[in-house]
């Protein structure tokens, strides 16, 4: 067969079955989004994580007039048990970097955090403790400095700022994959959707089937017309759903991004690697869908 | 042409055979008239040499291809080399007679020039010249049956099948289409006709082969209908 004759009939096609055709569009645009939220949630779940896994230090608090643990009934840390453990930090492989943290900046920054707040007003420098801060060269490594320091004399509490994140985290990840499934799901329906189209199609032109089964053409190139009608129905809503995504990217970059600084948000690039994947996606589905079905129906 | 050695079909979920133990050899450019009542196998017969169906047991040779090992994906060489022709014409509505006829020849990969040249001239052959952008609703039944006739043998298949042609046509009509078959015959086309238009048989002369439950009772070079009429 030609080229040009597929063409024609696939024209056909679409056009004797607009409103399904249409429906095809929109149910595969519709699903195609909801799956790149999905991607573009995962996208933006690494995102904060690399912003805040860079941002995180392990704590060790030191022993001050206040603390109450075991390893602190010998009274505040001396200077000696600061300098040795300031050493043995430093000579451990795992840290990146310690920076010592006194009484009087931790009150500085305390009264920043909370400036409007009353509690700022009620604490006094000497009711904060002392503390290392310790960055590590890589964040999921602190329980080796917690073995080596925590209930060490001196040291009242080793905080690791990762597991506060990690809860936080551990929802997203929830939400994202929640994301995932609806749009894997609404995905599956788009394929059963093409897969009965395919079928009324099919019925609707079964005397030109029937006809060309007679004369001989091959089961392809009777297939074929049909393939390419949920293909061209698959691509065109994937083009919609792309164009859904960038617009939600704008809405992001536009809305949401001036209001929550305390994150970074997915990129461009990300969108299209998700765009990538729905087109393979919309392709594959729809012509998995479209093989299984013409098979069944479209014998010769 | 055509050879059935001792074939037998039976369906799936029936005990009797469709067909039982037939064997029939019909040469090239032969013109054969497949008698027999409703049931009698004529239809399975004419299915098992388009390999709509494939036998049970015994061997099938149609156009020299083995029916029994032929891929699926070679089913289509084999129908190329055999036009079909039915008692309901099977156009496409929607089509002129020039679109139903060019059709068949789009399916088989033939460029507009050569539709545009092999197209009129097979109208011309059944007679319908002066019609060629008709739609099928607009043509008197022995007239869609000419169409059909043309886009089974455009294509000038070895075989052409054709399954109660006049069926659904009165006797004067009927006598024009035979006059096309045979014409088509005469150029060297093998036919092979199921009927039950005894008129017809008899008038022809041609071979006859009568089924019965799937037996073949007759097979005779010059024959008639039936006894029965």
């Amino acid at each position: 067969m030609r080229a040009g004759f597929v063409m024609s009939e696939v024209g056909i096609g679409l056009r004797r079955n607009l409103t399904m055709t249409f429906a095809v569009v929109i149910t595969v645009a519709i699903s195609l989004s909801l799956l790149g939220i999905g991607l573009l949630s995962n996208s933006q779940v690494r995102t904060m994580k690399d912003y805040w896994y860079d941002k995180i230090e392990v704590s060790i608090f030191l022993c001050g007039p206040l603390s109450e643990t075991p390893s602190c009934a010998g009274g505040p840390v001396t200077a000696e048990q600061r300098l040795e453990i300031q050493q043995d930090l430093q000579e451990l492989p795992v840290v990146q970097t310690v920076y010592y943290e006194s009484q009087s900046e931790a009150y500085q920054r305390f009264q920043e955090r909370f400036k409007d707040s009353a509690i700022a007003q009620n604490v006094t420098v000497d009711q904060l403790p002392e503390s290392f801060r310790v960055k590590l060269k890589d964040p999921t490594e602190f329980a080796v400095v917690e073995s080596a320091f925590s209930g060490r004399p001196g040291v009242d509490v080793v905080q690791d700022q990762r597991a506060i994140l990690e809860k936080f985290f551990s929802l997203l990840n929830v939400l994202r994959d929640g994301a995932l499934v609806i749009g894997l799901a609404s995905v599956l329906t788009a394929a059963l959707l093409i897969s009965n189209t395919l079928r009324i199609a099919a019925y609707n032109r079964r005397r030109e089937t029937t006809v060309m089964k007679l004369v001989g053409a091959s089961s392809f190139s009777i297939q074929l017309p049909f393939l390419l009608e949920g293909l061209f129905a698959a691509i065109v809503g994937w083009g919609i759903s792309t164009g859904i995504l960038s617009g939600l990217k704008y809405v992001v970059d536009d809305r949401v991004a001036p209001l929550l600084t305390f994150t970074n948000f997915f990129t461009w690039n990300d969108v299209w690697v998700a765009s990538a994947y729905l087109l393979i996606t919309g392709v594959v589905v729809s012509g998995f869908a479209s093989i299984l079905t013409l098979r069944k129906y479209l014998k010769v | 042409m055509i050879r059935f050695e001792h074939v037998t079909k039976t369906y799936a979920k029936t005990d009797k055979p469709a067909l039982s133990d037939v064997s029939i050899d019909v040469a090239k450019g032969e013109f054969v008239f497949l008698v027999g009542q409703s049931g009698s196998g004529k239809s399975t017969f004419l299915r098992l040499v388009l390999r709509e169906e494939k036998a049970s047991s015994g061997t099938i040779h149609v156009a020299g291809k083995d029916l029994g090992t032929l891929s699926n994906w070679k089913v289509p060489e084999l129908r190329k080399q055999v036009g079909t022709v039915f008692q309901d014409f099977r156009l496409l509505p929607n089509k002129t007679v020039f679109e139903n006829v060019a059709f068949a020849l789009h399916v088989l990969g033939h460029t507009k020039k050569e539709i545009a040249r092999e197209v009129p001239e097979i109208v011309e052959l059944v007679g319908l010249a002066e019609k060629l952008d008709r739609r099928p609703g607009e043509l008197s039944g022995g007239e869609q049956q000419r169409v059909a006739i043309a886009r089974a043998y455009v294509s000038r298949p070895a075989i052409l099948i054709a399954d109660e042609p006049t069926g659904n046509l009165d006797p004067g009509t009927s006598i024009g289409i035979m006059k096309l078959l045979d014409r088509i015959n005469r150029e060297g086309t093998t036919v092979v006709m199921a009927t039950h238009d005894s008129s017809i048989v008899d008038q022809m002369r041609k071979r006859v082969i009568e089924l019965e439950s799937g037996h073949v009772i007759r097979d005779q070079v010059r024959g008639v209908y039936g006894y029965t009429g």
